[in-house]
C-alpha cells in the first residue's frame, strides 16, 4: 500500500511536464475539490456530522482574502490564513450552537444550511463587499500576490493543499482524536459513557474542518479571479464539496481523493458536452441521481468496496 | 468512606415520580444488587448516577465529591462506569477497537490503549473474536463486549444493567463467574438484575425498589422472605401464603 | 406606521397562511408516519406550480380547477419516490435518508431548471386580477379563493385521517409502527399512501399559489425551508401544529414584509429557522425524532 501511494505521488509530481494546459486545469480541479472534500470529511465523514453548509467557509475565506488584498494590499499568502481563521470562527459558532443545543442529524444539517444561506444573502446585500455582483480581482500575474501566469504553480499548490488536508486527516485518524470521532459517529451516548467528551471533539473537528475549507476559499478566489455570493456561499458548492467524499467513501482517508478523481473529470466532460452556457444545472441532475444511487447501493462509498474487492483478489 | 452515596434522590417525568427520595450507599469492595418489579425506577437510578439524567432533588456523591450535574464522560473519568440494558456496541468497529475506546481514558496513546484493550478482551473471554466486527457478534458475546468496554476504563464502581437478560443458563453461568472475577479484582459493583438466582448468588447486599422507593434492604436471605418484597413482586395475597 | 398597511399585512398573512398550512401538513404527515424528512418538499411544490402552468398554458385549465390534477400527479410521484427509494432505506441511519432526499431534491430542481429555464414564471388566472374590499383593506380574490380551497383541503385531509379506516391506520402507524404491524396493518402500503398524500398536499398548494406568487426552480429551497420552519415551530409530526404554525409563520412573514426590505425576507426566514432550531426542536405540539 505504502509503495502505491509513493509511486502515485511521484507520478503526480512529474505530470505537469507532460500534460497539456487543459489537462492541467482538470487536475487542478481534481486536487482542489479533493482538498475541500477531505476538509469536509473530517467533520462530515469521521465525526459523522453532516454539514450541508461548508460553502460558507469557502466564502468567508475567499472574501476575506480578496477584500484584504483589494482594500489593504495584503498578499493573499497571508490573507489566506486570516480568511481561514475567520472561517474557523464561523465554524466554531455553528458548532457551538449546534452541539450545545443538542442538534443532531436532520436538525444539524438544517442549521448548517441556514447559516450558509444567511451568509450568502447578507453578503449579497452588502455593497461594500461587492453586493450581488461580487468582487473581481485584477490580474497581475504577480506570484507574491498569489497570481501566476501559468497553470503549473496552481497545480502544485492545489496538490499541496490536498496532501495537507489528507495528512491532517491521517494524523487525526490514528490518534485518540480519531478514535473518539469514530465512536461518536457510531453511538454518541455509548461513547459518552466511555469517557468521550463528545461536545469537545465534535467542536474540534468542526474548527479544523472549517479552517481548512477557509484556506480553499482563497485559492478559489485567486484562481478564478472572481467571487459571487451565490457561487461562493451557495448550496451547489456545498453539494460539490460533499459529493466527492460521499461517493468515494466518507470517513476514509482516500475516499475524498478517489471520489474527486472519479467525479471531477466526469463533471468537466458533462460541462463540455452539455454546458457551454446551454444547460446550467444539468450536471446537478447527475449529482442528484448519483447521491440516490450511492445511498441505495454503495452507502459506504467506492473506496471501502474497492478495498474489499482488492483484498479478495489478493487471496486474503 | 463510602464509595457512592445517594441522598434524597428524586426524579420526575411529567406526572410520574420515577425515583422518590432514594437513599442508597455503595461501600468500597461491595457487590450490591438492585432489584424490583418492572417500572420500579432501577434504570432511572443508573441514569441519574451516570450523568445521563439530572436529579430534580437530592445529592449523589462519588468518592467524596458531588457528581450531580456532571456529564457522563466526566463521571466515567472519575471512575464510575456503566453498561446499558440494551447493549450498544460500536457496530462497525471490531471487538478490540470497541474496547480500545474505553482504554483510552487512562491510556491516551493509542498503542498503549490497544495493549490494555487486548488484556481486557482476553479476560472476558473474547480473545478469539477480537478482530470480529461488533455487529457480527452473538448476544452473549455482545454482553461480554459491553462489560469489557466498561472494564477498560478501570472503574472503581461498575454499574451493570441487566447483564443476564436474554442469555441462556450456560451463558448466565459464564457471566456470573466473570462478574465474580471482576469483583474479586477490586471493582465495586452495583447490579440491576431480574434473574433472581444470579442476584442471590452474587450480591452481598440487596436493595429493593418499588415505584421509585426503597422498600427493603438486606442480605439475600432476608430479602427472599421479606413481606414487602413479596408484595411488590407478587401482590398482597401472596404475603400470607409465603413460608415464614 | 400606517395602520391600514399593517391591517393589510395581517389579512394577507392569514389568507396566505392557508397554503402554508397545507404545505406544512404534508411535510409533517410524512415525518409523523415514517420519521423521514422530505428534503424535496419545496421542490415538489414547485413542480405542482409548473404543472399548473402547463395545464393553464397547454390546456387552458385554470389553476383553481387544475389543482386536482396537480395533486393527483404529485400523489403518484410521492408514491413512486416512497416505494422505489425511501422504502429501501427506512431503517438506515438518518444521514442516509437526508442524502437520499437531497438527491431527489437536486434532480427535481434541476430537471425543472433544464425544462423550464431559470426565469420566474407566473400563471395567469382571471381571478388574479380581481380584488374585493373587506372594510378598510382590499383582498385579492385569488388569495381568498386560495385560502378557502386550502382550508377545505386540510379539513378533508383531517377527515380522511380521523374518519376513514385507512386514515386511522396511517395515524396508528405514526403513533406506533410495531403496534400497527401487530394488528395486521400493511405498513408498507401505509407509508406509501402517507408519502403520496403528503406530496399531493404540496402539489395542490403549489397549484393554488401559482397565480399569486412568481416562481422559478430555486424557489424550491426557500419553500422547503419555510416548511421546515413551520413544522418545527408547530411540532414535528403534529397536524394541528402544522396548521397553526402555517398561519403563524405566514403572518410573521407578511408583517415582516411590511416593515422590512423585501430582499431581506429570505434572510428573516433563515434567521428564524436558526432561532427555532436552537430553542424549539420539539415544537409546540411535537414528537421527538427517533
Amino acid at each position: 500500500m505504502r509503495w502505491a501511494v509513493v509511486a502515485a505521488l511521484a507520478v503526480l509530481l512529474a505530470l505537469p511536464a507532460v500534460l497539456s494546459s487543459y489537462a492541467i486545469t482538470i487536475f487542478i480541479l481534481i486536487f482542489f475539490y479533493g482538498f475541500l472534500g477531505q476538509a469536509w470529511n473530517i467533520v462530515g465523514g469521521y465525526a459523522g456530522q453532516l454539514s450541508l453548509g461548508h460553502a460558507a467557509f469557502v466564502g468567508v475565506g475567499g472574501y476575506t482574502a480578496a477584500m484584504l488584498s483589494i482594500e489593504k494590499g495584503l498578499t493573499p499568502w497571508a490573507g489566506m490564513f486570516v480568511g481561514a481563521l475567520l472561517a474557523a470562527l464561523l465554524g466554531a459558532i455553528i458548532g457551538y450552537l449546534g452541539f450545545r443545543f443538542g442538534l443532531r442529524g436532520f436538525y444539524f444539517v438544517l442549521l448548517t444550511v441556514a447559516f450558509a444561506e444567511v451568509c450568502r444573502i447578507a453578503v449579497s446585500n452588502i455593497d461594500a463587499v461587492g453586493g450581488p455582483l461580487g468582487l473581481y480581482i485584477t490580474f497581475t500575474g504577480d506570484p507574491r500576490q498569489f497570481q501566476f501566469q501559468d497553470g503549473r504553480p496552481y497545480y502544485y499548490i492545489a496538490l499541496a493543499l490536498m496532501l495537507a488536508a489528507t495528512a491532517t486527516a491521517w494524523a487525526i485518524e490514528r490518534r485518540r482524536f480519531g478514535v473518539y470521532l469514530a465512536a461518536i459517529r457510531e453511538d454518541e451516548a455509548a461513547a459518552e459513557a466511555l469517557g468521550v467528551n463528545a461536545f469537545k471533539y465534535k467542536m474540534l473537528a468542526m474548527v479544523v474542518s472549517s479552517f481548512l475549507t477557509g484556506l480553499g476559499g482563497t485559492f478559489y478566489a485567486f484562481y478564478l479571479f472572481s467571487l459571487q455570493p451565490n457561487t461562493l456561499f451557495g448550496i451547489p458548492l456545498s453539494v460539490e464539496i460533499i459529493i466527492r467524499p460521499i461517493v468515494g467513501g466518507a470517513g476514509t482517508l482516500l475516499g475524498p481523493i478517489l471520489g474527486s478523481f472519479i467525479l471531477t473529470p466526469l463533471g468537466e466532460l458533462s460541462r463540455l458536452y452539455l454546458g457551454q452556457g446551454g444547460l446550467p444545472g444539468a450536471h446537478l441532475i447527475a449529482y442528484g441521481v448519483l447521491l440516490v444511487a450511492v445511498v441505495l447501493f454503495l452507502p459506504e462509498g467506492a473506496y471501502p468496496r474497492l478495498r474489499r474487492l482488492l483484498a479478495r483478489r489478493g487471496g486474503r | 468512606m463510602s464509595l457512592l452515596v445517594a441522598r434524597g434522590l428524586s426524579k420526575r417525568f411529567g406526572g410520574l415520580l420515577a425515583v422518590a427520595e432514594l437513599d442508597l450507599t455503595v461501600d468500597p469492595g461491595e457487590m450490591l444488587g438492585l432489584i424490583g418489579p418492572n417500572g420500579a425506577g432501577k434504570t432511572t437510578v443508573f441514569n441519574l448516577f451516570s450523568g445521563f439524567l439530572t436529579p430534580d432533588a437530592g445529592d449523589v456523591d462519588f468518592r467524596g465529591r458531588s457528581i450531580v450535574g456532571l456529564s457522563p464522560h466526566a463521571i466515567c473519568r472519575l471512575g464510575l462506569a456503566r453498561t446499558f440494558q440494551i447493549v450498544r456496541p460500536f457496530p462497525r468497529m471490531t471487538v478490540l477497537e470497541n474496547v480500545r475506546v474505553g482504554a483510552l481514558v487512562l491510556h491516551p496513546r493509542v498503542p498503549e490503549a490497544l495493549d490494555r484493550a487486548r488484556d481486557v478482551v482476553e479476560r472476558v473471554g473474547l480473545g478469539a473474536r477480537q478482530d470480529v466486527a461488533a455487529g457480527a457478534l452473538t448476544l452473549a458475546e455482545r454482553k461480554r463486549l459491553e462489560l469489557a468496554r466498561a472494564l477498560a476504563t478501570e472503574p472503581a464502581l461498575l454499574l451493570l444493567d441487566e447483564v443476564m437478560a436474554g442469555l441462556n443458563p450456560t451463558e448466565i453461568e459464564t457471566i456470573i463467574q466473570l462478574i465474580r472475577g471482576i469483583h474479586a479484582s477490586g471493582v465495586s459493583i452495583l447490579l440491576i438484575e431480574h434473574n433472581m438466582r444470579a442476584v442471590m448468588a452474587l450480591s452481598q447486599r440487596i436493595v429493593v425498589l418499588s415505584f421509585g422507593e426503597r422498600i427493603a434492604e438486606g442480605v439475600p436471605a432476608e430479602i427472599a422472605n421479606h413481606p414487602k418484597v413479596i408484595e411488590a413482586y407478587l401482590g398482597e395475597e401472596y404475603v400470607r401464603a409465603a413460608p415464614a | 406606521m400606517d395602520l391600514t398597511l399593517v391591517l393589510q399585512g395581517i389579512v394577507s398573512g392569514v389568507l396566505f397562511g392557508g397554503v402554508y398550512s397545507l404545505m406544512a401538513v404534508g411535510l409533517t404527515l410524512i415525518f409523523g408516519v415514517m420519521r423521514v424528512v422530505n428534503f424535496a418538499h419545496g421542490d415538489m411544490m414547485v413542480w405542482g406550480m409548473y404543472l399548473a402552468y402547463l395545464l393553464a398554458t397547454g390546456a387552458g385549465v385554470d389553476p383553481y380547477l387544475g389543482f386536482i390534477v396537480c395533486a393527483a400527479v404529485l400523489f403518484a410521484l410521492g408514491l413512486l419516490v416512497q416505494r422505489a427509494l425511501v422504502d429501501r432505506i427506512i431503517d438506515a441511519p438518518h444521514e442516509m435518508q437526508i442524502l437520499l432526499m437531497l438527491g431527489v431534491a437536486l434532480v427535481l430542481e434541476n430537471v425543472a431548471l433544464v425544462a423550464f429555464g431559470p426565469e420566474p414564471t407566473r400563471v395567469r388566472s382571471p381571478l388574479a386580477a380581481a380584488t374585493v374590499w373587506l372594510g378598510p383593506v382590499f383582498v385579492d380574490v385569488a388569495r381568498l379563493v386560495t385560502f378557502v380551497v386550502a382550508v377545505a383541503l386540510t379539513t378533508a385531509l383531517w377527515g380522511f385521517l380521523y374518519r376513514t379506516d385507512l386514515g386511522r391506520t396511517i395515524r396508528a402507524a405514526a403513533d406506533n409502527t410495531y403496534g400497527a404491524l401487530v394488528i395486521g396493518a400493511d405498513v408498507r402500503r401505509v407509508y406509501a399512501v402517507a408519502f403520496g398524500v403528503g406530496a399531493a398536499c404540496v402539489g395542490a398548494a403549489g397549484a393554488l399559489v401559482s397565480s399569486i406568487l412568481p416562481f422559478q426552480p430555486p424557489t424550491g429551497l426557500s419553500l422547503s425551508v419555510t416548511s421546515f420552519n413551520i413544522v418545527i415551530i408547530g411540532g414535528m409530526g403534529s397536524l394541528l401544529g402544522a396548521f397553526v404554525g402555517g398561519l403563524l409563520v405566514s403572518l410573521a412573514e407578511s408583517l415582516g414584509a411590511v416593515f422590512l426590505k423585501p430582499s431581506l425576507k429570505e434572510l428573516f426566514s433563515f434567521s428564524l429557522l436558526i432561532v427555532i432550531l436552537l430553542f424549539r426542536p420539539v415544537g409546540l405540539f411535537g414528537k421527538r425524532p427517533s
